[in-house]
This record gives structure tokens, sequence and C-alpha cells, in this order.
């Protein structure tokens, strides 16, 4: 263990007692830690989580309990908001064998942010259906690669987005554009919210 | 953190040997940023993790920073955890988003935190 870095960590206030997520998900390379790091104020840190689930259709030949142990790795980085609120940002990745980890890691999270590159739009698809089944309130933000451009139309027609989700263009290196994505996630979610209040109850499917 | 990735070259049996033996907590009061704060010092004799525990959360320290600052995987950090808050040297601050939409207000006191920046 790295104690000068312990011992460097920047502390929380005293008061903080509430934490809150947001989730950056998106294909290998897309920049999930270049965004998270970018508005973090601690250097983003790597954890991971190991999970089991009975196997389906595994050969339980010699009498082991047909288990499979899968890892999930994610960055985070934290964001103190006020005395009370910290927020923290989980990079996660997005291919599907890790839905199923999803469900549990990242209940209770705010919303997500699906960062795309428009080159490889494919890439996103499964994550946007995903987040879009489950309900979970989400921004798409397409990471700035110097690809060819492409109109935001053009992109909403490729990923198939409803007209409702804020579709953001950033630069995931910038804290300031960085910043953005999440303002215009929670801006999004402010809507989203505002539009379910005269039912408070079920859970509310975002209105168009 | 020096280290690689936490627990990827850790054999199960000493993670087993960690939180004797148990393989989940026994309930899931920590949440990944559930803030977790210490009410006690170290003591002499207590498991090095178990103490380890209670010089990080001097401030509240979120469970998934405890994790990646002991280098295990979020649920052996999980039950550590709990043996500490069964005997009171820890105390847990839950997040308070319910597992529906987020509350109006906390959207607000979000935005503002946000633009601060």
């Amino acid at each position: 263990m790295d104690s000068v870095t312990s011992e460097q960590r920047q502390t929380l206030h005293s008061t903080a007692d509430n934490g809150l997520k947001i989730v950056v998900v998106g294909g290998f390379g897309v920049g999930k830690t270049t965004l998270v790091r970018s508005v973090s104020e601690i250097r983003p840190l790597n954890t991971e989580e190991t999970m089991t689930q009975a196997g389906e259709g595994v050969d339980d030949t010699v009498g082991v309990a047909a288990k499979t142990a899968t890892t999930v790795a994610f960055d985070f980085g934290r964001i103190t908001l006020d005395a009370h609120n910290v927020l923290y940002l989980f990079g996660a990745p997005g291919q599907e064998r890790f839905w199923f980890l999803w469900d549990r890691l990242f209940s209770g999270t705010l919303g997500a942010v699906v960062l795309v590159d428009t080159r490889r739009l494919a890439d996103s698809w499964y994550a946007i259906d995903r987040l879009e089944h489950h309900g979970t309130p989400f921004v798409v933000a397409c990471n700035d690669f110097g690809g060819p451009a492409h109109t935001p139309a053009q992109i909403r027609e490729a990923l198939d987005l409803a007209d409702e989700v804020p579709l953001v263009f950033c630069d995931a290196r910038s804290r300031e554009s960085s910043k953005q994505v999440l303002i215009s996630l929670v801006e999004h979610l402010r809507t989203v919210v505002a539009a379910a209040r005269p039912t408070p109850h079920p859970i509310p499917e975002p209105t168009p | 953190m020096s280290r690689g990735r936490p627990g990827r070259d850790d054999s199960p049996d000493r993670l087993y040997t960690l939180t004797g033996g148990r393989s989940r907590a026994g309930s899931d009061a920590f949440d990944l940023v559930t803030l977790v704060v210490s009410e006690s010092d170290p003591v002499a004799g207590m498991q090095s993790e178990h103490a380890a525990i209670l010089r990080m959360c001097r401030f509240p320290t979120a469970v998934v920073e405890v994790a990646a600052g002991l280098g295990l995987p979020v649920s052996i950090t999980r039950i550590l955890l709990a043996d500490l808050h069964d005997t009171g040297r820890i105390s847990a601050r839950h997040p308070r988003a319910s597992y529906r939409l987020p509350d109006h207000d906390i959207l607000e006191q979000v935005l503002v935190g946000l633009r601060n920046l």
C-alpha cells in the first residue's frame, strides 16, 4: 500500500452524507476514463467486483457447483458538490456480458452518459437499448475524435435515438466540456422528473 | 494506487481467509456510494484490513473508495464493513437517492454544484 498516496488523499467534508451516482458507459477506448478524469477531484481509481451467477448450460461433470465467477473492473472519480452531496462517476464497459452486473452495481444511479465515437456508432447500440429497457434516463455524448463530421440528425438516425434524448458533442479531455455533458444530463433528469410529477409512485416512462 | 487491479492476482483462498469463509455480506446495506465513517480507532490485534478501514474512514469515505484503497473487490470490502458496522466501529451514511427517479431538490443541488465547478 502506498502510504504517501493514502495520506495525500483528498478527504471529504465531515458533513458529507449523500453519495450520488452517474454512470458513463461506452465501448472500449471511447474516452470514459478520460471524461471521468477531466472532472474528478481525485485521480480516477479502479476497483473491481467479482460476482457469481448460477451457470447455465455449463457441464457439471465433476460435481462442482456450476457457478461462474465474472469480474468486472470499473474506474470511478468523485466530485464534491456541496457540504452534503458527493457525486461519484463510474466509467463502465458497455459490452453485453457485463449487463447483469450493471443491474446490481449501478442500481440507484441518477442517470447515464453514453459516450460514443461517431466512427463506431454501432458500439453504442446495445448500451442504449439496455438503458431504454431499464428506464434509466441518459444523454448521448459524442466524443470528438476528429473524424468526419456528422450532423446530429445523422447520428440520431444511426442510433435510432428518441427525440427526447439529448445529444451533445464534447471533448472528453476538456474539463469544461465534460462538465457541460454532466449538466446536460442533470437538466434532462429534471425534465424527466418534472414530467413524471403527477404520478409520483410508478416508475414513469419518459414522455415525449 | 501503486497496485495493479485489485484482487486480480489474489487467490480465492486468500479472499476467503479475509472474510472468515463468507462470500456475501449479511445484508445489502452498503451501496457503492454509502459513505462510511469511523467511530473508533484501530486497536492492537485487530485484523489488519479492519484497522486499515478505520484509518481510511476518519473522514467520510465511499464504499467504492474503501475497496480501491484496500485493493480488494467490492464484495469482500462489504463483508469487512459489515463486521465493523455490526460492532459499532463504523457508521454508514446511506445515499438518499431512491431506486426510483431522483428527487427534484437533489437534482437542483447537483446542478448548482456542477455549475460551480
